[in-house]
């Protein structure tokens, strides 16, 4: 008997532009003490099925196929007042985010006991006992004096932590948790994981994570079922569907995952999900707009040296000095980039690597220290005018693909932007020619310049964001966490493509991001910060292969560990 | 929580002294204050002489930091029209209208909240739909034309209220009660009713937005995803999380009642502070709209203190904070 | 075909193609509303055209056509189809001269509190610092106000600054000035919250590291951004100001009775209420009503269809 059993469910959104199946003939089963994942990237469906199974899908979601049974008892039939009795009773339930999963107006206590009460039906003494008792055994110290505080007193992994004790609060049967630990950071992401794989062995719970990140997936997982648009593609154990994928998606998903313990030359098989509507060109920079009238200075020394930068962000504001608050977001960081080469940062939210690459682009005024670029120290230049020749060499890469281009403009207009601004071309006719071929370079086409950016993919959008980038002819690129907001098989196309125009344009590179595997396969070399303050910097395998700074061996040691994953395909570089 | 009070304390006085500003201002530089206040007859020398006993010669901050010490004892000189103290004219007609936007605001509150909730809770039921189509029809009727409309059904076809005036009063010291006496309480139904409406709906749709905005975040999801019954995720988790940005509007919108009130007392000709107001606009008696000007802030300002203090003690993210 | 040419037709075909259309073509309330406001909007412009009457022309009236009431009444006269006043006015001609004088007020004032409000919210959210604390304190401090105390205030002030003769010609000026004073607060408050969120959004960024200039950047970028919530401000307001502008006039310190507006024409019908002559006073209440209550549909479907998530 399964303890639970999900048969051929099938789930619908009726829209104004016809009818979107998101889970289609999907077929999952759970036992006890066992952790199943749900793997698939972003409108895979997968985050549907579990409001399926508890009765809380949103409307207009319906589900139209398909039946779940817990313990051969036929659920998704039942009425409303059943299902809710079995919600948190029998089915557990996390949710992604910790800060917004509490009621802010009431203490921990409260939400626990209230939950308590109704299924368990102790009695209020008895409730608080078992209340302190479920955060102890969530890992919260000094429960009896935490149980008293409100959630905006606890960090955000003792919140995810707080939540898991809701979820356990009855006892259920089975867990179902949707992305569990993607709102942490990496430290306390492997310390939830490893709570949840405990207790879910401990109290035979069967578990059901779903999820986006191959790591939790080797971390964490019995069993893997994979999902692609709506359809479950395989299934079976983690170690089988990892090391040895049968389905091209599986395959092709997996060879996209950047691995931490070697660096590759290309992602290869990464074309599954959205193929680049034309393949992009080779750039010969002597014939081609890109290599035109590069009026650079040359350089003898590195092209970017910053020296004993700071800067100070005052966190609370007064009229008397001595009541402000200020802390340094970077403090004292100085490392030099040479030309042609990709120089990483990478560090923790909060470490101030993507301060850093403001102050290098002039958005931010540092509040000491120097930026050189070219041989010229960009802090000391007072005109506008005379920085527009630097802002022309510098461009920049943002996060954020859905904010980073403006929706009102065509992408025509965004992309010629920068041309006209800076005067690269003499005729409206030059302009739509120039950023038609940037199209064509970033695997767009020429079709996208008349269309708007919300009718682009979070990586299509980004490679409109590369375009715009080199509108400019730059000859230094900053990538501010690039890849972060996309899936991993786009982020292997757009690390790809970077890689490619870094070495056909010869582009020197400011490549920043939290992911250690990520910086692996771009950096030439790495600096690692740590709360404003730059702890090693190293070439990238001597760093991956001999870390000097006890932060760095500490980053490392938390990286995911993704041996179990099938090498098929794979072309290693040599450093 | 001390440094909290002094902090909001020190706003209210940098908004009393704005409002003062302004005030003194008007009384000052439009219209002379000295013609206004003497006769036709009067002599260029007894002119002077007024203008130096009035202090009019004196540099600008000393009139302005006389006018502000006058002004906190109640002092706001002498209306040009009624040639009487401006505090007398107002004490006389201070406890009308805060009696009338009394009854209003608690009119509003007791049923603006609850339709508002339902609203939200129920937005395709039939009743919901009614109440809001209703709403609808409320902001969009000028306060002055319920009044009139009120009057035409109530006072002139059915003839069953008073249509004017506060009825019968009973004076307790200097203020006087409509609440003692039956036609008192009589001729207050029809002004409270119109003065109470436009704010009510507003309440109400405040009230609705709020509630459907808390209903969609995640910690109500994950309260029904727990099980718990409606009856708990509406009332507890949700209409308390809906009360703390509703508390602030709420706050203000009552605040507004008393100058709303203009427009109620004067086609019901409700002897209150408002139809005095609104008299001296006509009659440009400065000193009266200038004390009435005052008067408003300081109202605002202490219903926003209390409105802080709620505030305080409904959030407790506000409270010390003592993280780990 | 040039860029710009290809822009603009797009741009218009987006539109149609569009949710914010689409979702017009499915509400009944919202395509009514829209037509009884085009329809009030056009009738009020064309008043000279349509109006059956002159009611300002002195010559043309007659005393003994006074108080008739609405045709459908015993007393009615055919050529009065919705009564006369006491001084022997046609009601509908009336109306539709005094709809004109409350639009255009309307109008104009909203437009005055948008362009003030959208530039003063534009500087706070986008400077910040002192400047932007500055004037939200100053707006604060008015919000603390009423709107209608606001422009009575300033109406009063007006009356004691301007002398009486010139008073009554330059009144509506006044009256549209106080009531856009009145609100540019909220425009300030949306424009600047807007602004504050899209400054910080990745494409400003982008901009500026281009090079592109401030105002440019407010000019290009934030302000097509901040757009969608002005025009549900500015709908919702011009019903309250139309309103503003009413209560004013029916308080007697809007516009002068020589050009009277539907507040003063309900003002002068309320002195008749009680002798019975009701249609004087009630149909230009109800065109007031239902113009507000027009516009106001509008503005509450215009909401909900740009703002998604509240549906």
């Amino acid at each position: 008997m399964d303890l639970l059993n999900i048969n051929n469910l099938r789930i619908e959104f009726p829209s104004r532009h016809g009818t979107v199946v998101a889970v289609d003939d999907v077929t999952l089963k759970v036992q006890p003490g066992e952790v199943l994942g749900v793997v698939g990237e972003s409108g895979a469906g997968k985050s549907t099925i579990g409001n399926a199974v508890i009765g809380l899908l949103e409307p207009p979601g319906e589900m139209t196929g398909g039946h779940v049974f817990l313990k051969s008892k036929q659920i998704d039939t039942l009425g409303a007042e059943a299902k809710r009795k079995i919600r948190g009773r029998r089915i557990g339930m996390i949710f992604q985010d910790p800060l917004t999963s509490l009621d802010p107006l009431q203490t921990i206590e409260q939400q626990l006991v209230e939950t308590i009460e109704l299924h368990l039906k102790l009695g209020e003494k008895k409730s608080q006992e078992r209340a302190v008792d479920l955060l102890r055994q969530v890992g919260i110290p000094d429960p009896e004096t935490r149980i008293k505080n409100y959630p905006h007193q606890f960090s955000g992994g003792m919140r995810q932590r707080v939540v898991i004790a809701l979820a356990l609060c009855a006892e259920p049967e089975v867990i179902i948790a949707d992305e569990p630990t993607t709102a942490l950071d990496v430290s306390i992401q492997a310390q939830i994981l490893d709570l949840m794989r405990r207790l879910c062995r401990e109290k035979q719970v069967g578990m059901i994570i779903i999820t986006h990140d191959m790591g939790v997936i080797a971390d964490i997982t019995d069993r893997v079922a994979v999902m692609y648009h709506g359809k479950l593609v395989e299934e079976g154990t983690t170690a089988k569907i990892l090391g040895n994928p049968d389905h091209p998606y599986t395959q092709s998903l997996i060879s996209a995952v950047p691995r931490p313990d070697i660096r590759l030359k290309r992602f290869p098989m990464v074309n599954y999900i959205e193929a680049e509507s034309v393949r992009p060109r080779h750039i010969d920079l002597a014939t081609h707009w890109l290599g035109k009238s590069r009026d650079f200075e040359d350089v003898s020394g590195p092209l970017l040296s910053l020296k004993n930068l700071v800067m100070t962000f005052v966190t609370r504001h007064s009229i008397i000095k001595s009541r402000r608050k200020t802390f340094n977001a970077v403090d004292d960081v100085s490392f030099d980039i040479a030309e042609g080469e990709v120089f990483g940062l990478v560090g923790e939210s909060g470490s101030g690597k993507s301060t850093v690459a403001r102050m290098v682009c002039s958005l931010y005024k540092p509040a000491a220290g120097e930026v050189n670029f070219a041989g010229t120290d960009l802090t000391k230049i007072a005109s506008e005018s005379e920085r527009d020749h630097f802002r022309r060499q510098m461009q920049m890469i943002f996060q954020d693909p859905f904010s980073s281009l403006n929706g009102r403009m065509k992408v025509m207009d965004i992309i010629a932007e920068p041309i006209r601004f800076h005067k690269l071309a003499r005729t409206n006719r030059e302009v739509e020619q120039i950023v038609t071929d940037l199209l064509d370079h970033v695997g767009l086409g020429a079709k996208a310049a008349v269309r708007f950016p919300h009718e682009f993919s979070g990586g299509q959008r980004q490679r409109i964001s590369i375009a715009r980038a080199l509108a400019t002819r730059p000859r230094f690129l900053i990538c501010d966490e690039p890849t972060s907001a996309l899936d991993v098989s786009i982020q292997a196309q757009i690390l790809n493509l970077l890689k490619d125009l870094q070495e056909q344009l010869g582009l020197t590179m400011l490549f920043i991001s939290h992911d250690l595997p990520v910086i692996r396969q771009m950096c030439d070399r790495v600096g690692v910060m740590k709360q404003g303050k730059l702890v090693e910097v190293a070439a990238t395998e001597d760093l991956f292969e001999k870390p000097q700074a006890a932060y760095t061996r500490e980053l490392l040691d938390l990286m995911p560990r993704l041996d179990k994953l099938s090498h098929e395909g794979l072309e290693v570089e040599k450093a | 929580m001390i440094s909290f009070v002094i902090k909001r304390l020190l706003q209210s006085v940098f908004v009393m002294l704005a409002v003062a500003l302004i005030a003194f201002s008007m009384f000052r530089y439009i219209g002379d204050p000295v013609s206004n206040m003497v006769g036709q007859d009067t002599t260029q020398a007894e002119r002077e002489a007024l203008a130096e006993r009035l202090g009019l010669n004196d540099p600008f901050f000393m009139q302005f930091g006389r006018f502000v010490v006058k002004a906190a004892q109640g002092d706001f000189g002498i209306s040009y029209k009624y040639r009487e103290p401006v505090s007398h004219l107002i004490e006389q007609r201070l406890a009308a209208t805060l009696e009338l936007s009394f009854v209003s605001a608690i009119l509003a509150l007791a049923i603006g909240i609850p339709a508002g909730v339902y609203t939200a809770l129920r937005p395709r039921g039939l009743l919901s739909r009614a109440i809001m189509t209703l709403s609808l029809v409320g902001v969009s009727l000028p306060t002055f034309l319920i009044g009139i409309l009120l009057i035409l059904f109530f006072g002139v076809i059915l003839r069953w209220l008073p249509t004017f005036g506060r009825g019968d009063v009973v004076a307790i010291g200097w203020w006087t009660t409509g609440f003692l006496t039956v036609s008192g309480i009589k001729s207050l139904i029809l002004p409270a009713i119109t003065l109470a409406l436009f704010q009510m709906t507003l309440i109400m749709r405040l009230v609705r937005a709020e509630m459907l905005e808390v209903l969609r975040t995640d910690f109500v999801k994950f309260a029904r995803a727990r099980g718990l019954p409606d009856r708990s995720v509406h009332f507890i988790h949700a209409l308390k999380n809906t009360l703390v940005p509703v508390i602030t509007i709420t706050g203000l919108q009552l605040g507004s009642l008393i100058a709303f009130a203009i427009i109620t007392e004067s086609v019901f000709q409700w002897p209150g502070m408002g139809l005095l107001f609104i008299q001296a606009i006509s009659d440009v008696d400065i000193p009266i709209m200038a004390a009435y000007l005052v008067l408003i802030a300081f109202f605002f300002v202490i219903i926003n203190m209390i409105v802080d203090i709620l505030y305080y003690m409904v959030d407790p993210r506000l409270r010390a904070d003592n993280a780990g | 075909m040039s860029t710009t040419d290809y822009l603009e037709k797009s741009r218009l075909r987006r539109f149609f193609e569009g949710d914010v259309w689409y979702s017009f073509t499915r509400n009944p309330v919202a395509i009514v509303a829209a037509v009884v406001t085009v329809g009030m909007i056009l009738a009020a412009l064309l008043a000279p055209l349509v109006a059956p009457h002159d009611p300002f022309d002195l010559a043309k009236l007659d005393i003994m056509d006074a108080s008739l009431p609405p045709v459908w009444e015993a007393e009615g006269d055919a050529r009065f189809l919705l009564g006369t006043d006491d001084q022997g006015r046609d009601i509908l001609s009336t109306i539709l001269y005094g709809a004109r004088i409350s639009l255009v007020v309307g109008f104009a004032s909203v437009l005055f509190a948008m362009v003030v409000g959208i530039i003063l919210g534009l500087i706070s959210g986008y400077v910040g610092g002192r400047t932007d604390a500055f004037i939200m304190r100053i707006a604060d401090i008015q919000l603390s106000f009423p709107a209608i105390l606001i422009a009575l205030l300033i109406d009063g002030v007006a009356r004691g600054l301007i002398p009486k003769e010139l008073h009554a010609n330059i009144s509506i000026y006044v009256l549209i000035f106080a009531i856009g004073v009145s609100g540019w607060v909220q425009y300030a408050r949306t424009v600047r919250g807007s602004t504050l969120v899209e400054k910080n959004k990745e494409y400003v960024q982008a901009a500026r590291v281009i090079g592109i200039r401030p105002l440019t950047i407010l000019r290009r970028h934030v302000l097509p951004n901040v757009m969608g919530p002005v025009m549900v401000i500015a709908t919702i307001h011009l019903a309250i100001a139309i309103i503003t502008e009413a209560t004013l006039s029916f308080l007697g310190v809007g516009v002068p009775p020589t050009t009277p507006s539907l507040g003063t024409l309900i003002r002068i019908g309320n002195e008749y209420l009680f002798s019975g002559d009701w249609w004087i006073t009630i149909f230009p209440g109800a065109t007031l009503v239902i113009l507000v209550l027009a516009v106001n549909l509008l503005g509450d479907w215009m909401r909900d269809a740009l703002n998604p998530k509240l549906r």
